[in-house]
């Protein structure tokens, strides 16, 4: 039997049973979803409209319609894949590796965030299949016989690397959040009374039974998959920014990447987890779950890859100006002084300066300071993979190939369109699956129920006492 | 529980051992001194010299990462390792000893006595643009930090310890107050360690390539450090176990240093081979020069570090049995530790013994072996300075039942 110390907080608020549990969070499935939910749904699926508007319209004319030129080459398509891939990695994150660590806290949040996770894959995949130029083709990114074609992909490239790695990473994230659903499902299928719900999540539960066998498959099955997704959430976003780090580009050519991309990943995908967790929580009122504990909890690791991030930026500064190399110096120099020196410092604002508040208990248990400088955070690290690309890209080595660049409104369409494609699939998500790992969340109870923890609490004084 | 058992005296063999560590040790390094010369004038006990700039750092280092690892636990509320808290305090305890060797070499190699960092010779930077264009944060700048490191480590491991034995001496420490007091001083040391780790690391062991620079290369030193502190501490809990102490301290809490040993293990060798397939993939000629050297002057080294410092642990601390075998963790850890002092080695000499190098020796060992019997004597007397179970602490009953 574990034991809990006294002055843990609880992470079950009020004095919740079972029985409650269940109701609380299947509430969202059963009852008539809230109007906001339909407000928010209806935006969000007109974004998506409109984003694919302008992917159709892309795919008709060429990418001749973005803002991409011949010295930015890679832009916003680019730009936008980094962000979304880096946004999934929180889900990862949270379900494998604080799994590992036993971070019980992690149990009101994992379901939401693995299923971020995909749907923020999804988005990438929009940006990486079509920046290729002619997606119909994009098959050749496989490894195929050569009788299909005459080409082989180059395995020496990162891009195709990273081909593997996302599409890794994509299968096994599906595969364990789906595995976490399956005990929720089945509680769904026992509590539903319309036929065709029942054979729905019927289905969806694989037959489910509860027993003590299916449980002790069911542990050991997540423990497996969280030991494969921990190198994943690793190798990812190393392989991302191979992309960059493997070419001979000053400012891409820069050994810290990888590490700091991670960390960069997880800052942003924990940002994401907040801004959307804090919406989940008030219209789906799951207050006594997602408490201002975990939020604390949230901030601090916002705070701490943030400032991992910081240290990274000022590493690749000072090496820059101490290996006396001028290309480097130059990069670093034109980032932060030339004609898109306001996107790098809006960077440096959004994600070194800004976490830092939440060193402040005051602002990191702020709901409403939260909620902003998780956006803020997102902000950043969109322009921290722009100003990755696009400064460095405008400026190489001959002076007389740079250019300027500004995006079409295809582009942004597209970005806009994929934050609504986002938004929706996690809105019908939220509205038709449990949006908290409710079977899991019961295993703490006895521990982190606030009644239990007050009454064994008493209990032991009790104890005490007698002696 | 067995109460006397609390109380650890060091064991008249481990003490004796300690010593004949120490005595084989300074032989080797006068021996050493007097039998590495060079028909290069230049050369100037180049390898002596390194040798023990290596022992000595990589021995402050397990320290530091140790203390690194006690201020983490705090941080991070970690409760599960509580039992073995007095076994990592006493690891960082060595800290000002590994500090103060390290400080004496660099008084030794700003008076002249070595060529180890090419720039504190200011003839050098007449010649050598790059030199000179980097001087402005040598000098008298590196001494400062140098000294700043070293006082705001031993400081923050000081305060630590302190706490922790102040609220020993308590009957009952009813608000946790010692408890708070390392949590506010553990999160302060988190981030001064993550600025300090960098930056020292370029200042002491990057410099010594002045020409080459890496950006990951204070988190790749860094993660040396770590997994060399794990295995030391997990080393030291077995040993204390073996001899009847910790009997409080639960299988699962060894099985769960056994996890970090082989995690950390996987961190090194990330960065390892981030830095070097990206170096190797671009070819920029500044940059592979320093793999250059390794590969043709210490191949059969270069392969070992990476053999030994990842494959193996992967392979022997897979399973879950081996994490919670005594021998096996003795065994995989003594090999570890061996092949982290080796990478320390290879961060080193190719960069001051260069072509020079001939392969390992007694030279390399004996001196390791001096720093190690110090290191032994060091952390097992402060050992008995304490008791072995931390008595006022609120996680203390998480750790004793810890099960998994």
């Amino acid at each position: 039997m574990h034991a809990e110390s006294e002055i843990r907080d609880p992470l079950i608020l009020g004095s919740k049973n079972y029985r409650q549990i269940t109701d609380d969070i299947i509430a969202p499935i059963e009852g008539k979803a809230a109007k906001g939910w339909y407000v928010l749904l209806t935006i969000c699926a007109l974004t998506f409209l409109w984003g694919i508007g302008c992917l159709a319209y892309t795919i008709g004319v060429g990418i001749g319609a973005w803002g991409s030129n011949n010295a930015a080459d890679w832009a916003w398509d680019i730009t936008n894949f980094v962000w979304w891939i880096g946004i999934g990695h929180a889900g990862t994150l949270i379900s494998a590796v604080l799994l590992l660590f036993r971070q019980k806290w992690r149990m009101a949040i994992n379901r939401s965030a693995e299923a971020m996770t995909i749907f923020a894959v999804l988005c990438a995949a929009i940006f990486v299949t079509l920046h290729t130029g002619r997606p119909w083709l994009d098959y050749m990114l496989f490894p195929l016989p050569n009788q299909f074609g005459s080409l082989w992909p180059n395995f020496n490239s990162p891009l195709l690397w990273d081909v593997f790695a996302v599409s890794t990473y994509a299968t096994v994230s599906i595969v364990f959040w789906y595995i976490g659903l399956i005990p929720d499902f089945a509680m769904i299928r026992d509590r539903v009374i319309k036929p065709w719900q029942k054979k729905f999540y019927g289905l969806l539960s694989f037959g489910w039974g509860g027993s003590a066998r299916h449980w002790s498959r069911f542990e050991e099955v997540s423990l497996v998959l969280a030991g494969l997704s921990t190198p994943l959430v690793f190798s990812v976003h190393s392989i991302v920014s191979f992309d960059f780090a493997t070419s001979v580009v000053p400012g891409w050519h820069t050994t810290i990447f990888p590490p700091y991309f991670v960390s960069g990943a997880v800052f942003s995908g924990f940002a994401m987890v907040l801004t959307l967790m804090l919406v989940v929580r008030k219209i789906y009122k799951l207050e006594a779950y997602l408490t201002i504990k975990h939020i604390e909890y949230m901030n601090i690791v916002i705070i701490v890859t943030g400032s991992i991030v910081g240290v990274a930026y000022l590493t690749e500064l000072f090496i820059a100006w101490y290996s006396g190399v001028e290309w480097e110096q130059y990069a670093f120099l034109n980032r932060a002084t030339g004609p898109l020196a306001w996107s790098y410092w809006a960077m440096m604002t959004c994600n070194v300066i800004s976490p830092q508040l939440f060193w402040f208990k005051k602002i990191r248990t702020s709901i409403v300071a939260t909620f902003l400088l998780s956006i803020v955070v997102n902000i950043g690290m969109w322009f921290e993979r722009f100003v990755i690309i696009v400064p460095t890209l405008l400026r190489t080595f001959l002076p007389s190939t740079w250019n300027t660049y500004t995006p079409s409104f295809i582009d942004i369409g597209i970005f806009i369109g994929t934050i609504g494609m986002f938004g929706t699939f996690f809105l019908l998500f939220s509205r038709y699956f449990p949006v908290i790992a409710q079977a899991e969340l019961k295993t703490i109870l006895k521990q982190s129920g606030e009644a239990q923890k007050k009454e064994s609490a008493n209990h032991s004084h009790a104890h005490s006492h007698a002696h | 529980m067995n109460t006397d058992k609390l109380q650890f005296t060091v064991p008249p063999k481990a003490k004796m051992a300690s010593f004949i560590l120490m005595a084989i040790g300074l032989i080797s390094i006068i021996a050493m001194f007097m039998m590495d010369t060079n028909e290069d004038p230049e050369y100037n006990h180049n390898r002596a010299w390194s040798n023990i700039f290596s022992s000595a750092f990589f021995f402050m280092g397990i320290s530091l990462a140790a203390a690194f690892f006690l201020g983490l636990q705090y941080a991070a509320e970690a409760g599960w390792a509580t039992t073995i808290k007095r076994v990592m305090e006493a690891v960082t305890m060595y800290l000002p000893w590994g500090l103060s060797f390290l400080m004496l070499f660099f008084i030794v190699s700003q008076l002249h006595l070595n060529h180890f960092y090419v720039w504190m010779d200011p003839t050098v930077a007449e010649h050598d643009p790059i030199v000179a264009s980097k001087m402005g944060y040598f000098g008298a700048f590196w001494w400062i930090r140098t000294v700043l490191y070293m006082i705001a480590w031993i400081w923050f491991t000081f305060k630590l310890r302190k706490n922790s034995i102040d609220a020993d001496k308590l009957d009952i420490d009813v608000n946790n107050s010692y408890h708070w007091k390392n949590v506010k001083l553990g999160a302060w040391f988190m981030v001064v360690f993550g600025v300090t780790s960098s930056t020292s690391a370029w200042d002491w062991l990057l410099s010594i390539d002045i020409h080459w620079f890496s950006t990951l290369y204070g988190w790749y030193a860094f993660s040396g450090m770590w997994i060399s502190a794990m295995v030391t501490i997990t080393m030291l809990i077995v040993w204390l176990k073996k001899l009847g102490y910790l009997d409080f301290v639960t299988e699962s809490t060894v099985h769960d240093m056994g996890k970090w040993m082989f995690a950390i293990s996987f961190l090194w060798t990330y960065l390892y081979f981030s830095q070097f397939m990206l170096i190797w993939y671009s070819d920029i000629p500044e940059e592979v020069i320093y793999f250059q050297t390794r590969w043709e002057s210490y191949k059969a080294l270069m392969w070992t570090v990476l053999f030994v410092n990842f494959a193996f642990p992967m392979v022997m601390l897979m399973s879950r049995d081996s994490k919670r075998n005594f021998f096996f963790l003795i065994f995989v850890g003594t090999i570890i530790l061996v092949g982290h002092f080796l990478d320390v080695i290879m961060m080193v000499m190719p960069g001051t013994v260069g072509h020079h190098w001939t392969g390992l020796s007694w030279m390399e060992f004996g001196t390791f072996f001096f720093f190690l019997g110090l290191f032994i004597y060091v952390v097992l007397n402060a050992l008995t300075k304490a008791p072995l179970r931390v008595k006022n602490h609120p996680y203390i009953n998480e750790s004793l039942h810890h099960s998994i």
